[in-house]
């Protein structure tokens, strides 16, 4: 267990290093961004002397080292600085939406996980059947259509034909939980197709790939019937590729999600990137671009642990 | 061994009639096992025998009602105390396999799984088929531990598959067939896996264990030695057909076949000592670890002459494979040197030159492992030729025609891919790849251990056929002590990292023998029948 903890802290450590070479790269990323928020605030005919004006206020004046250094020491004390656009502080302008995305991505997990879960065990049960081939076409053919286009389906059927759930995915903080579920739910389900494939996949092929172990035939030999030779004696064993390609997906909907909610004009965090990134408002894009970094690497750090976990040769050492 | 008199124990609780079983597949099916009967009656062991390809695995799972992924039961019976397993729906069938006939594989590290403890798998088939609760199985399990030995057997299976050593695993697979107190078993090479000495425990653990709870048993080798300690009656099969069949000691005192004959013969090979006196090979002292602190060679020196056959033995963790690493510059050592006529080599393989390592081949253990399958064979032996010796065009082809009929393989397997060899064939291309390089030196590490007996036989007599014509020395590897004794001069015997004995062959194998050496001749399977029997008697 003690070996456990070792690598966790050593994963961590190696991942906060990470997200450090990754402040950097965004920060001069957005450094490289075209255009100006002075000339975006001021309009294309300010005069050279209020456009120095502002950039002195705003502090772009300074040398990019030290701006770098002073972003980055605001971001360790918690303060992300002040939208450039509206002066509100960054932290208060992300709050909302940053609940708002997870919720909204929590939701669509919920769904989509189990239930490519179990599709992928089914379609390993009954695999090069009828069974297995009618959920491979379902779900390739949801991947395959563009999300906005699921996205105008669903709401064309179920918001304006039934009428059951409007279309327009405002929530906000005053809400009931399950005022907000209804809410979510049709960009969940959204979601839910887009995601749905590969997970379910990998689980199909993880499972197939082990069918062929001697201890599965000693299981079968052993007279178990299918359904628990598939969970309880290859699912156990396939958890690894699984749950890299789970949480790769579920990175996605924290950090991907843009055409949904423009879509279902839902307030949630890609907007705001995007929104900011038109506007220049450098510190908003920034912040956000640290947590859909964080995301990855915390994402990525579970499923390293969820993989020695399932291990038992790395849980159980001799 | 059958001691009830009534009449039950003359019907067979197991027929098997008629059996054929094909390959699948859109394209023209082959038979792999051609119209085979058996019988077995209560309480009694039958041997099946053969070499791979015959079939007998095949008939071991078809007992159960059981075909692998690619295989079909296109006709015959299987009847378990007059039921036709193969008419049974799939659900049906399942109710006896596991319960009524349960199955022991060869590898019990790759049979076991990896991600649930022992006692969990033991108790599962007695669990899932309501033979018992899992507390009543748990206890049995327990009770089962203590009779096969296995160490504090009340904690035993709270272990995983990972955590305890191959016979031990072994036997824990023995005990776990015994979950549902089945009527038949089936081992299928239960001790091919292991070595010698711990072949002796687990199979001593099979018969104690068939023999307390009187079980009928299936028992598959390619072993004659092995099968005789434990069967009633045995069948060779060959190619999928019976080739004879008799009470053990009839059939090996009376072989009526040809075919029987040779597998009985089939250690009867014996080299006398040659030898030239010019050092090819010297390791001085050598010790290496791959931990610091942790040595798995001590101390070890040994020379190899021009022309002879130094054979390195011993049970596996004993350092033999360890020390070929050193040799080759895989790993360098902490102590001591190599020399290769009398020229001090560089400890890593890196820092050697192209001719050192020329010099110095390999041939591996599994033939399927150490030939890259997306080559020809004309590639794989061309490589060396032209990477050490630089030949190309008419004196490439010329050399490896050679080559071909130096390890007497058909030119024409030149134009073909790994897969379409058998596995001997697959072998003498590596003894061909090896010898491409012009070597001073061979490193064969278990070159026989993977190929059937009759098959590793012939590569055995193709090594000694290269060393009469053309002076080939050989560092041999190998934990059977019939192969030491078919192609040794000189034999070194490890056991723990370190030379337990080492000497001329017919020094160290003729009495008075240091105690490990003795162990591991005396775990060299007899024909004799009583020869278990015997042994566990002196111990």
């Amino acid at each position: 267990m003690n070996q456990l903890l070792m690598t966790v802290a050593k994963r961590l450590g190696l991942g906060l290093f990470t997200l450090l070479i990754i402040s950097m790269v965004i920060f001069l990323a957005v450094e490289m961004l075209p255009g100006d928020i002075a000339t975006e605030i001021l309009g294309q005919m300010a005069t050279p002397e209020a456009v120095a004006a502002i950039r002195q206020e705003l502090g772009l004046d300074q040398p990019i080292v030290s701006r770098y250094f002073d972003w980055l020491s605001g971001l360790l004390t918690g303060d992300l600085g002040q939208s450039l656009a509206t002066g509100q502080p960054v932290l208060e302008l992300l709050d909302d939406r940053l609940i708002n995305t997870l919720y909204l991505a929590g939701t669509a997990a919920l769904i989509s996980v189990p239930l490519a879960l179990g599709l992928g065990v089914i379609a390993a049960l009954y695999r090069n059947t009828l069974v297995d081939r009618a959920v491979s076409m379902f779900t390739l053919s949801a991947i395959s259509m563009p999300e906005f286009f699921i996205a105008y389906v669903l709401i064309l059927f179920i918001s304006v034909q039934l009428g059951w759930i409007p279309s327009m995915s405002k929530v906000d903080a005053d809400q009931s939980l399950l005022e907000r579920l209804q809410l979510t739910i049709l960009p969940a389900i959204t979601l839910t197709f887009v995601t749905c494939a590969h997970m379910m996949r990998m689980t199909r092929a993880a499972i197939i790939n082990l069918l062929s172990s001697p201890y599965i035939e000693m299981a079968y030999l052993k007279g178990l019937g299918p359904w628990r030779i598939i969970v309880h004696h290859t699912l156990p064993n396939a958890w690894a590729p699984i749950v890299n390609v789970i949480v790769m997906n579920l990175a996605y909907l924290i950090t991907g999600v843009v055409v949904v909610e423009v879509v279902f004009v839902y307030p949630g965090l890609g907007q705001l990137m995007v929104d900011s990134v038109a506007k220049r408002d450098l510190p908003v894009v920034q912040a956000a671009s640290m947590i859909f970094a964080a995301t990855y690497i915390l994402l990525n750090l579970i499923a390293d642990v969820v993989s020695i976990v399932s291990n038992p040769r790395l849980l159980h050492p001799k | 061994m059958i001691d009830e008199k009534d009449e039950t124990t003359n019907r067979p609780i197991l027929e098997i009639r008629d059996l054929i079983i094909s390959t699948e597949g859109r394209k023209a099916t082959r038979q792999l096992v051609k119209s085979v009967s058996l019988s077995l009656a209560a309480g009694e062991v039958l041997g099946l025998i053969g070499e791979s390809g015959a079939g007998k695995s095949t008939i071991g799972l078809a007992a159960m009602g059981y075909a692998r992924d690619g295989m079909r039961i296109s006709s015959g019976e299987v009847l378990f105390k007059g039921t036709d397993l193969l008419k049974l729906s799939e659900r049906k069938r399942r109710q006896f396999r596991g319960k009524r006939i349960a199955y022991v594989a060869q590898s019990a590290a790759a049979a076991f799984n990896p991600a649930h403890k022992l006692i969990d798998q033991y108790t599962e088939a007695a669990v899932a088929h309501g033979v018992s609760d899992a507390a009543t199985a748990e206890n049995e399990a327990i009770e089962l531990y203590r009779e096969l030995g296995l160490p504090e057997p009340e904690t035993f299976g709270q272990r995983y598959p990972h955590q305890v050593s191959g016979g031990q695993l072994q036997r824990a697979m023995v005990a776990a067939s015994m979950a549902c107190h089945p009527d038949i078993l089936v081992f299928d090479e239960p001790t091919t896996a292991l070595d010698v000495t711990t072949q002796i425990e687990v199979l001593t653990a099979i018969r104690r264990t068939i023999r307390n709870h009187h079980t009928a048993a299936i028992y598959i080798t390619h072993d004659l030695a092995v099968v005789a300690q434990i069967a009633d009656r045995i069948m060779v099969l060959r190619s999928g057909e019976l080739v004879e069949e008799g009470k053990t000691e009839q059939l090996l005192e009376q072989p009526k076949q040809e075919y029987t004959r040779k597998l009985l013969s089939v250690r009867n090979l014996h080299k006398d000592d040659t030898g030239s006196g010019e050092v090819v090979l010297s390791v001085d002292s050598v010790s290496a670890e791959y931990k610091p602190g942790v040595p798995v060679l001590q101390d070890i020196s040994v020379q190899v002459e021009r022309g002879r056959t130094v054979a390195l033995v011993g049970e596996s963790g004993s350092g033999k494979s360890t020390l070929a690493r050193v040799v080759t510059g895989l790993l360098p050592p902490v102590k001591g040197g190599i020399k290769l006529h009398n020229a001090p080599l560089t400890p890593t393989l890196k820092s050697r030159e192209k001719d050192t390592l020329r010099r110095l081949q390999m041939i591996y253990q599994l033939p399927d492992t150490s030939l890259n399958p997306r080559q020809r064979v004309r590639e794989i032996i061309g490589r060396p030729l032209q990477f050490y010796l630089g030949l190309k065009g008419q004196e490439m082809e010329q050399r490896l025609k050679e080559l071909m009929a130096m390890t007497e393989l058909e030119e024409y397997f030149l134009d073909r891919f790994p897969h379409e060899l058998s596995g001997g064939q697959k072998q003498r291309v590596g003894i061909a790849r090896a010898l491409a390089a012009e070597p001073d030196l061979i490193i064969c590490d278990e070159v026989t251990s993977a190929l059937d007996q009759l098959v590793g036989e012939q590569i055995l007599n193709l090594l000694l056929k290269l060393q009469k014509e053309i002076g080939m020395s050989y560092l041999f590897i190998t934990h059977d002590l019939g192969t030491v004794d078919a192609i040794a001069d000189e034999v070194v015997v490890m056991r723990k990292g370190k030379v337990v004995e080492q000497g001329r062959k017919t020094d160290v194998f003729s009495p008075p023998h240091k105690d490990y050496t003795q162990k591991l001749l005396n775990s060299v399977p007899e024909m004799d029948p009583q020869w278990l029997n015997k042994l566990l008697a002196e111990a």
